[in-house]
């Protein structure tokens, strides 16, 4: 059952780009419209977005590798290990929940290794795996989301998106807690 | 932003001198400013080829349809985006190729998202509550399959590589309703209530 499913969502993720094009081409086509050089004029916005977003994600990358490199980044995983002992969260984990928002290469170097170390089918490496899945590299997606159209003042985004990695984190712990074992 | 942005390189240097590690993180940020351009460079190929069939989808009156369908839904997320607007057909493509995890092509259409938002907004440097939520949607963004995780589980001689979907998509869905939660609950907030723009 479980495998069926599987195979399924694998499949329709598989197929969506193709058949995705196929059925855009095609219904273009029936509705006139000159697909060849309509493609080609979007197409050709790609490349301004591409250069315009190249100062934003070198600001926040280098930050990141900054905090990482310096062993502020182990530093903080330490720090908040004590203070988040009580809420019955294993301090296994920490390192993955606290890397995953800052930077996706960085959560999964910590994911590769943990999987090594603990074993992916064990309780920790399917811990891992959830988190890894379920949140997002936010500050990144803030920053070139936004870089790319100039917006300097985000209000209140930051925040939701904190409240969301965090309820994400804490779903992903309690629920593998609750699933795997 | 800059608030985050200060505290990770002022933390980092001041621990960096403390640990001794400023080589490493000359080295390190000369890398990852490598990395970023190569990064960019690389998506300009996959932008120019989703903005491509975007605007034939546009032209073609799929991207409304897809709209219309969703309007219910759309309506109560985004008041302030006209049902038939472009932006509506972005971002909900953004979020599709989220759950399918197509990372890249994602991306591409999430930053044209932002731009059909933007040609929406009359303030040209704040966040408009239509891009928060967005945001919040997306940074929280619902996963039916995480393809990388799965295959780094199998690599790591995992028997039961795929038995994380089921918890992960959970894990998503309630974290994308705390996001959306929130961002509804803080846009009206005095702290961060949008100010008509100044003329």
């Amino acid at each position: 059952m479980k495998e069926t499913l599987f195979a399924f969502v694998q499949a329709a993720s598989d197929w969506a780009v193709p058949v995705l094009f196929l059925i855009i081409a095609g219904v273009a086509v029936l509705k006139k419209v000159k697909v060849y050089e309509e493609f080609i004029e979007g197409a050709k916005e790609g490349f301004n977005v591409g250069i315009r977003i190249i100062p934003y994600v070198v600001a926040i990358l280098c930050a990141i590798a900054i905090f990482r490199a310096s062993g502020a980044l182990d530093a903080t995983v330490n720090a908040l290990s004590g203070v988040l002992a009580p809420l019955s969260i294993p301090p296994e984990i920490l390192p993955m929940a606290i890397v995953r928002p800052l930077s996706g290469s960085g959560a999964m170097g910590v994911l590769s290794e943990g999987l090594k170390t603990y074993g992916p089918d064990s309780l920790i490496g399917n811990m891992m795996s959830v988190l890894m899945g379920s949140t997002e590299t936010t500050f990144y997606v803030l920053a070139v989301y936004f870089g790319s159209v100039a917006v300097r003042r985000t209000r209140h985004t930051l925040a939701a998106c904190l409240v969301g990695d965090v309820t994400g984190i804490l779903a992903a712990i309690y629920i593998s807690n609750w699933f795997f074992s | 932003m800059q608030v985050v942005w200060l505290a990770l390189i002022f933390s980092g240097v001041i621990t960096a001198m403390l640990t001794g590690k400023m080589a490493d993180v000359t080295k390190a940020t000369i890398d990852a400013a490598k990395t970023s351009v190569e990064l960019c460079i690389g998506l300009i190929g996959i932008m120019a080829l989703w903005l491509g069939f975007m605007r034939l989808a546009e032209k073609a009156g799929l991207v409304q349809g897809l709209s219309r369908l969703m309007k219910p839904i759309l309506r109560r997320l985004f008041p302030d985006v006209p049902a038939d607007h472009p932006a509506m057909g972005s971002m909900l493509s953004n979020l599709a190729a989220n759950m399918l995890g197509l990372g890249n092509s994602a991306t591409a259409l999430g930053l044209k998202a932002m731009q059909d938002l933007k040609s929406l907004s009359k303030h040209t440097e704040t966040a408009t509550n239509a891009m928060a939520t967005f945001l919040a949607m997306n940074s929280a963004s619902i996963t039916l399959i995480p393809a990388t995780v799965i295959a780094m589980r199998a690599s790591a001689g995992s028997q039961n590589a795929t038995g994380i979907i089921g918890p992960t998509l959970l894990a998503t869905i309630i974290s994308m309703a705390a996001s959306i939660i929130t961002v509804k609950l803080l846009e009206k907030t005095k702290w961060f209530k949008l100010e008509e723009p100044k003329e």
